[in-house]
């Protein structure tokens, strides 16, 4: 080391250059909960159970879901649609109850392609975190899709 | 003494108090926020705007946290220990030239908590003092990595006591007294500052500061990689954040004076050709002197976020080997300059 570099100022001055540039750098991190980066076109999120025209649930049970699951997450129990439920579900036979294990579920999209009745869809968002297991298995009441009442959308116009 | 002499300086005492503490408090976010800068995200920003309430935040936890004695410990020192650091830490701004006059209804008012002949001494004999607290802390705690942390803290600070004294011998040579509101004083203008007179003796006195204060590259005796803690192991609660706030309070001091010794402290380009009023120019030396202690209060965080730890031998060697040879032949440097511009000018 010759005397210029033995006295380490030329150095340090260095470094605090490249320090002063980091510092007026634009910052890359996302402030996550007020901003959120767009998710990409073919984002596998939370699953939906889709609902037809007349807002009549699609599933008919068939099980080909929960056959093609590799991780075998789908449950479900099938039932004889009545007459009053015709309004209810499009299909004779429906899943009187369908649940997800959030746990063992890895977002593959093969129930999705694997659903005749194009009923399961895996369009929604991250799965929350929460504190119990049980609270992990997804009933209907979580993954059916609300019912789209046009007319409650703009009640005065509609009229 | 008159009454209103001694209302003035109460005042005046208080005023300095809380902005050294407020500065202190602020200290912690700008430290955190600046190091985010540094290395690419934000720093604190969930409390209130942009994390301004971090501190309250910071305080607030300090001081509803269980207060640990260890049962080895010496309990009096150990409360005494943050107690000295603190207070030593508050005492040295007083002799700190903050201003020149104000004139308040015919009344002049020196913004200078006390003008003693000499000011310098003083302040060398407050941060010397500021090392019993750091010993008391560390020896009290009954821990030997706490014990480790203040012989070292004590080891240094007094190594480096040496050149920051032989330094300033040279910049009192120039000057030629000791007191605070005349060195300022005679630094009006900007080429009567004494950096372009001492700029070896500033570079020795602030890499010195640097050490006094613990501050990277020179925070051994804190370091968290080999010493846990350091001093502080075994404080928790508030008289852990008594410490840190001597910390934060002593950069802020030595932060003053090095303004105030090398870099004309309020006095600021052109001050009187302006043509402002009295006043007016004492108001804004007093936000120029601000803003030279903020900048170099940035500049402390600035080094710490770009330089690695020493080693403990490299950081003696540096004292001893170089920094103490090289102020004592600025002193003579010095001294030929004077003889030589008496003698032929």
């Amino acid at each position: 080391m010759n005397f210029w570099e033995r006295m380490y100022l030329p150095a340090i001055a260095k470094g605090l250059g490249i320090t002063i540039r980091h510092f007026f750098k634009k910052i890359p991190t996302v402030k996550y909960p007020e901003e959120q980066r767009p998710y990409s076109k073919n984002f596998r999120g939370l699953h939906s159970l889709k609902r037809d025209e007349e807002g009549r649930e699609r599933c008919t049970a068939c099980g080909l879901c929960a056959l093609s699951c590799p991780a075998e997450a789908i449950t479900m129990i099938a039932a004889e649609r009545t007459k009053e439920e015709m309004h209810l579900y499009r299909e004779e036979k429906y899943a009187a109850v369908y649940e997800i294990n959030m746990l063992r579920c890895i977002f593959c999209g093969l129930c999705e392609e694997a659903c005749p009745k194009e009923a399961i869809y895996l369009d929604g968002p991250h799965v929350t975190a929460d504190y119990l297991r049980k609270d992990f298995i997804y009933g209907k009441d979580k993954l059916v899709e609300p019912v789209f009442d046009i007319t409650k959308l703009n009640p005065e116009k509609t009229n | 003494m008159e009454g209103a002499f001694i209302l003035e300086k109460l005042i005046l005492v208080v005023i300095v108090f809380t902005i050294s503490l407020v500065i202190a408090m602020y200290s912690t976010l700008a430290e955190r926020k600046i190091a985010g800068f540094m290395q690419d995200r934000h720093g604190p920003n969930r409390a209130g705007f942009g994390g301004i309430l971090q501190p309250l935040c910071d305080g607030g936890k300090f001081f509803f946290k269980e207060e640990i004695i260890p049962a080895g410990a010496h309990k009096p020192l150990f409360v005494l220990g943050p107690t000295l650091a603190i207070i030593t830490a508050c005492i040295s701004s007083a002799v700190i030239p903050w201003g020149q006059t104000l004139t308040i209804g015919g009344r002049e008012v020196v913004l200078q908590v006390a003008d003693i002949n000499v000011g310098v001494l003083y302040i060398f004999g407050v941060v010397a003092l500021g090392v019993y607290g750091i010993m008391l802390g560390g020896w009290a705690s009954n821990n030997k990595f706490s014990l480790m942390g203040a012989v070292r803290a004590a080891s240094q600070s007094i190594s480096y006591e040496i050149p920051m004294g032989l330094s300033i011998i040279a910049l009192l040579m120039v000057t030629g007294t000791l007191s605070m509101g005349e060195i300022v004083a005679q630094q009006s203008g900007f080429v009567n500052w004494n950096i372009w007179a001492q700029p070896i003796g500033f570079l020795i006195f602030m890499v010195c500061a640097f050490a006094e204060c613990n501050r990277v590259p020179f925070d051994l005796p804190e370091c968290e990689t080999e010493l846990i803690g350091g001093y502080h192991t075994e404080y928790s609660s508030m008289k852990l954040g008594l410490y840190m706030f001597s910390e934060y309070i002593n950069m802020f001091v030595s932060s003053a004076l090095m303004a105030a010794l090398y870099f004309g402290g309020y006095n600021f380009p052109f001050m009187y050709e302006l043509g402002l009023s009295e006043n007016w120019i004492t108001i804004i030396g007093v936000l120029v002197f601000f803003l030279k202690i903020f900048g170099f209060i940035f500049f402390f965080m600035w080094v710490r976020w770009t330089l690695p730890r020493f080693r403990y031998d490299q950081l003696m060697g540096l004292g001893w080997k170089i920094l103490i040879p090289l102020a004592i032949a600025n002193i003579v440097l010095t001294a030929a300059v004077i003889i030589v511009k008496d003698t032929y000018f």
